[in-house]
């Protein structure tokens, strides 16, 4: 393990639980190594996370970490980031997790505006329980729940979370490893809302069951499916179909949640010392 | 020459208590530098190849490889 890398894990955990060629550790290391070049201390810095595979990566990292429960990682979170504004507050979360069972706390997480990075770990699949089809798995894609086909729609996450007013908004993959680093750098350093929805691999229940067997493969369906936001931006909806649009979608600077409460807590220091 | 005996003097190393076979560095290399031995662990075969872009490290899911030096070095 390179040793930049190894400051920040708990390498005594390592290997890590997910299966061979799973992507999860490769949007792991990008965050790492995004913290990492920040320079953020571990000790002021929180994972939260809620239930899946993806979710269990706070648990090898050397930080101030809390796993919780499904879809509520943004609420613990919230918690955290209210009573100690001064900490970073980084979210890990499945496209299950996030959108889901917990899709009414990102929105709101949104709205709020409050100063936390999420950063969506989307396999398109319910990776942990065995590969039921997730708000964000493709339609007509196939899952142990959609034997003939997902009939549902795909959800855009990104365009949610804009829409609910978070500041940050962009979507990487595993495959462009570099540019993902980048967005979640982005996202870390933005004071307000960051989201980050990161491409990643699930073989063993996503891919082998849509004839992507590999983590390679799906590495190789990234890339061949990837579509940039420029470009993305002059093609027609049917032309999109089935693509990946990969970027930034939103970099706004707005009144972050804690800014504005702690405001109100100043302006009204008098009335509450009466109390 | 072993691949034990390459590691001290190339730029990359593949932990072998970390891999886990994927073949994701081997597939990806531009320089066809790694190759998997018959457990499928990936092994620094073709050293003098390496350009040190680093995709080989940032991409590995297990944190097994790691490649030294700057980039071009
Ligand atoms: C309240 C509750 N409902 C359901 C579950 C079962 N459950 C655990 S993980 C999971 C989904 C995991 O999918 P995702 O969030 O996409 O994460 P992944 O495992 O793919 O990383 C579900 C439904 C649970 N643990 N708790
Ligand atoms: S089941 Fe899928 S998401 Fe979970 S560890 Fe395995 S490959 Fe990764
Ligand atoms: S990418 Fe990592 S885990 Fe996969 S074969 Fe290479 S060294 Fe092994
Ligand atoms: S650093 Fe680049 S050229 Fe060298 S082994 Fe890794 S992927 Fe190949």
């Amino acid at each position: 393990m390179n040793d930049k890398l190894k400051a920040y894990f708990r390498t005594d955990h390592l290997p890590h639980i997910w299966c061979p060629g799973c992507g999860n550790g490769i949007v792991t290391a990008a965050i790492v190594r995004a913290i990492d070049d920040l320079g953020w201390s571990k000790d002021d810095t929180v994972f939260v996370s809620g239930i899946g595979c993806s979710s269990r990566a706070p648990g090898y990292l050397d930080f101030n970490t809390l796993h919780t429960t499904h879809g509520r990682a943004l609420v613990f979170a919230t918690g955290v980031k209210v009573a100690r504004p001064d900490l970073n507050v980084i979210v890990i979360t499945g496209d299950g997790d996030a959108s889901a069972i917990g899709g009414n706390h990102l929105i709101h997480a949104a709205r709020r505006n409050i100063d936390i990075t999420t950063i969506c770990f989307n396999n398109n699949i319910y990776g942990m329980t065995g590969g039921q089809y997730s708000p964000l798995s493709p339609t007509d894609s196939f899952a142990s729940t959609a034997p003939y086909g997902n009939a549902d729609r795909t959800f855009d996450l990104c365009r949610l979370v804009e829409a609910a007013g978070a500041s940050y908004v962009a979507r990487g993959t595993t495959y462009h490893v570099t540019p993902l680093t980048n967005m979640i750098r982005r996202g870390l350093e933005k004071k307000g809302f960051s989201f980050v929805e990161a491409m990643t691999a699930c073989p063993v229940y996503f891919g082998r069951r849509n004839k992507l067997p590999t983590g390679v493969d799906l590495l190789n369906w990234q890339r061949d499916n990837a579509v940039p936001v420029s470009r993305a931006a002059k093609m027609e909806p049917e032309e999109l179909a089935g693509k990946i649009v990969i970027g930034t979608f939103l970099d706004v600077e707005m009144p972050e949640y804690t800014e504005t409460y702690e405001r109100l807590l100043k302006e009204h220091a008098a009335d509450r010392s009466g109390e | 020459m072993s691949s034990k005996e390459l590691s001290a003097e190339t730029p990359v190393r593949i932990d072998r208590s970390l891999c886990k076979a994927c073949g994701i560095c081997i597939a990806f290399c531009p320089k066809q530098v790694l190759e998997a031995d018959e457990g499928a662990i990936a092994v620094v075969a073709h050293p003098e190849e390496c350009i040190r872009c680093r995709m080989c490290e940032l991409r590995c899911p297990d944190f097994a490889v790691t490649v030294r030096g700057d980039r071009g070095g």
